[in-house]
């Protein structure tokens, strides 16, 4: 099957949000062959949290990788993480955001519990703090976490909540947690088979699951080992970009642009900051499009003219 | 005989000024057992931080304004106009809050 890659405007709303959602991509056999494969009982069946935990750690068909092996390697042919990375729409985004020789960082299976089993394990029923993943990282280039949801997530069930558009901001991990509540956060509520694709740096964390039910993700985090320039279809990357007026703009500009994806703040946009965002994505589209003079609506034109000292 | 108990509002606002729209928000009650957690909410408890106050929220704190360090001026990191509110409830040790 041949892959079909991002196309240019993923690509600018990928480096304005850090995310990229793919809802229902994977379809039902093979999201109830993962199921089976991680040995999921019926939901009444599991009466013990940590023991449901040790169970499928040490029996289920995931298997153990090392950090740094090609994500070509990582996952047996025929297995159900094979074969939903496999999907053409799938692989052609993992290729155009990090690569076809891309490495596996690690791997976990996220097991949401319903509050019974938290209360009998003694636990409090509270949902994860915000964070950013892993530790303070101020890479230009990016590592890719692929979320996926292998059933139906209602919103009680506590989908991961992610905030679009924190992805560049360089902060400690958990040092966070303080931000109970942004403007602008996302709740997953989605069809069985929806990946999301998230850049390294997004806040997010898990939500509280109210419902009765077992919720599961399983995350996979991938490092590019090259270069993360043009690996898109770029067919329409010339088109796609137009400099506009800025400020006096007449009222016109419907059409959707690459600057216009790049200029769209967030809602909890601070009022000075907010700009800095918009210098820092374009930084990452000079990155990913491989033109160190890009600019949009004249933002780093401004601020690297030096002509005048 | 009553004591007192903290409850913690923390705002999020746009820009420097308490009457700037309120983009993050967090509250902590000592008074109560109520938890509040996070992604419990999709509207701030008050839209500006000045809403706060007029419901009787005292301000304990806000962010300094602080230069910006030479050649790190375009990093992004933690929300920069955090204020720190408490409301201090009466309780009766036997019964809660009065």
């Amino acid at each position: 099957m041949t892959n079909i890659p991002l196309r240019t405007l993923h690509m600018a709303r990928f480096t304005a949000r850090g995310f990229l959602r793919m809802d229902a991509v994977v379809p039902p056999a093979l999201n109830a062959r993962f199921l089976a494969d991680v040995g999921h009982p019926p939901d009444d069946a599991v009466d013990n949290l940590w023991q449901h935990y040790g169970r499928i750690m040490q029996t289920s068909a995931i298997p153990l990788v090392i950090p740094g092996t090609p994500l070509a390697d990582a996952y047996p042919e025929g297995s159900a993480v094979a074969e939903l990375l496999a999907l053409p729409a799938v692989r052609g985004a993992i290729n155009s955001l990090v690569g076809e020789g891309c490495v596996v960082d690690h791997h976990f299976l996220h097991i949401t519990f319903p509050g019974r089993l938290h209360a009998s394990a003694g636990l409090p029923h509270n949902a994860q703090v915000n964070h950013q993943d892993s530790t303070i990282d101020p890479r230009q280039a990016f590592d890719v976490q692929i979320m996926y949801f292998p059933h139906d997530v209602t919103l009680e069930m506590g989908g991961t909540r992610f905030i679009p558009g924190t992805h560049l901001r360089v902060v400690s991990e958990a040092a966070i947690a303080r931000y109970q509540n942004v403007r602008g956060q996302q709740h997953m509520v989605c069809k069985a088979g929806t990946l999301l694709f998230l850049h390294h740096g997004i806040w997010h964390g898990g939500g509280r699951n109210d419902s009765e039910r077992l919720r599961y993700m399983f995350k996979i985090r991938l490092c590019p080992t090259a270069p993360q320039s043009r690996l898109w279809d770029t067919s329409d990357l010339d088109a796609l970009s137009q400099p506009r007026p800025i400020f006096w703009t007449g009222g016109k500009g419907n059409q959707e642009t690459i600057e216009s994806v790049l200029m769209q703040p967030e809602p909890w946009f601070e009022a000075d900051t907010g700009r800095l965002e918009y210098i820092n994505r374009i930084r990452l589209w000079r990155y990913l499009s491989g033109n160190p003079g890009y600019d949009a609506d004249y933002w780093l034109t401004r601020v690297e003219n030096e002509q005048a000292g | 005989m009553t004591c007192q108990r903290q409850n913690i509002l923390i705002l999020y606002l746009e820009s420097s000024a308490l009457d700037a729209r309120t983009i993050g928000w967090s509250l902590y009650e000592g008074a109560s057992d109520a938890r509040h957690d996070a992604g419990d909410a999709d509207e701030p408890p008050y839209p500006t931080g000045l809403a706060a106050l007029r419901d009787g929220w005292r301000l304990l704190q806000m962010s300094p304004l602080i230069p910006h360090v030479p050649g790190d001026e375009f990093r992004t990191s933690y929300l920069k106009y955090e204020f720190l509110f408490e409301k201090l409830i009466d309780i009766d040790p036997a019964g809660g809050a009065r």
